[in-house]
């Protein structure tokens, strides 16, 4: 993709942008009377249209080298950890897979970039932006909600900021990204998942909330 | 529910996998040259050993990956888990079915 080309794709981008409509842009008013605030509090928003590119490549190739100059932070080699460079976090999937997530509106930027350092090498760069929505869920209880419905060992021993694991809470599959140690999780949910997802956690923070 | 640790991700629950049957199963080399009887023993013929079992699973709710278990049939002990393509690593001590 060219410097023109992308300029005249966000162009495009940007004339439609009023017609985008978030998979839980109707439930705000609900997620935001749900949430309460204080020492045992738990709060939940949609924080729509982030930026996901799910890259895959060897990672141990000189691709990853490159790839990892040019995000400006190497590559999560651990399992289930995020490394984090500016506005990008950058999750791992699988041995030889990630996703780097950013803010809405950064995707054709980071994915000429990096399309440009992968080159010829074997690998892939695909744009996953509107597969997912993405859940926050923050608070002194927020620990305790998640565990109404997902079997992971979340303690601050073995979960915190810095970590990330797919697994499924409430039987939906998610990818779990653990930003703050308030603690502050983020639930990158399929759209099609998020309604149910939202009304679940919903249910789970009522007992949290007055 | 077993508790299966994924060589990648660690232990979960039974319930993120999927099951991929038995393990080391060679695809035949020149598979035009089986008979009906070999080629149907290659695809449905399957050991059913009362006691370590060698099989495949999907880490299909995490990683995505593919890798092997030795399970105990009537226990459900996993003994050992280990990447796809790798042998089995208590080989010697096999049942036969």
């Amino acid at each position: 993709m060219t410097a023109d080309s992308l300029a005249a794709d966000n162009r495009a981008v940007d004339r439609l942008a009023h017609l985008r409509r978030s998979p839980l842009g109707g439930l705000a008013d609900r997620l935001a009377a749900g949430s309460a605030p204080g020492p045992r509090g738990v709060r939940l928003r949609e924080i729509p249209y982030l930026a996901q590119l799910n890259l895959r490549l060897d990672p141990i190739g000189p691709a990853a080298r490159r790839v990892a100059e040019a995000l400006g932070t190497p590559l999560p080699d651990r399992t289930a950890s995020v490394t984090v460079t500016g506005a990008l976090r950058v999750l791992w999937l699988g041995p030889d897979e990630w996703l780097v997530v950013g803010p809405d509106g950064t995707a054709p930027g980071v994915e000429q970039t990096l399309r440009q350092v992968l080159g010829d090498e074997p690998g892939s760069l695909v744009d996953l932006s509107a597969n997912r929505t993405t859940l926050e869920l923050s608070g002194p209880s927020a620990r305790a909600v998640l565990e109404h419905g997902c079997s992971l060992d979340l303690h601050p021993r073995a979960f915190g900021p810095g970590h990330c694991a797919q697994t499924t809470v409430s039987k939906v599959q998610v990818i779990l990204d653990q930003t703050d140690a308030e603690p502050t999780y983020r639930l990158l949910v399929r759209a099609s998942f998020a309604r149910y997802l939202a009304d679940w956690l919903l249910d789970a923070m009522s007992e949290s909330t007055p | 529910m077993l508790l299966i640790a994924c060589p990648w991700c660690g232990e979960r629950d039974e319930t993120e996998y999927h099951y991929g049957g038995q393990a080391h199963v060679a695809h035949p080399a020149d598979p035009a040259a089986l008979t009906d009887a070999e080629w149907g023993e290659y695809l449905f013929v399957r050991a059913n050993p009362k006691g370590d079992f060698a099989e495949r699973w999907l880490h299909s709710a995490g990683c995505r990956r593919w890798f092997n278990v030795v399970r105990h049939t009537v226990t459900h002990d996993i003994t050992a888990v280990y990447p796809a393509g790798q042998a089995r690593p208590d080989a010697h001590t096999e049942v036969t079915a």
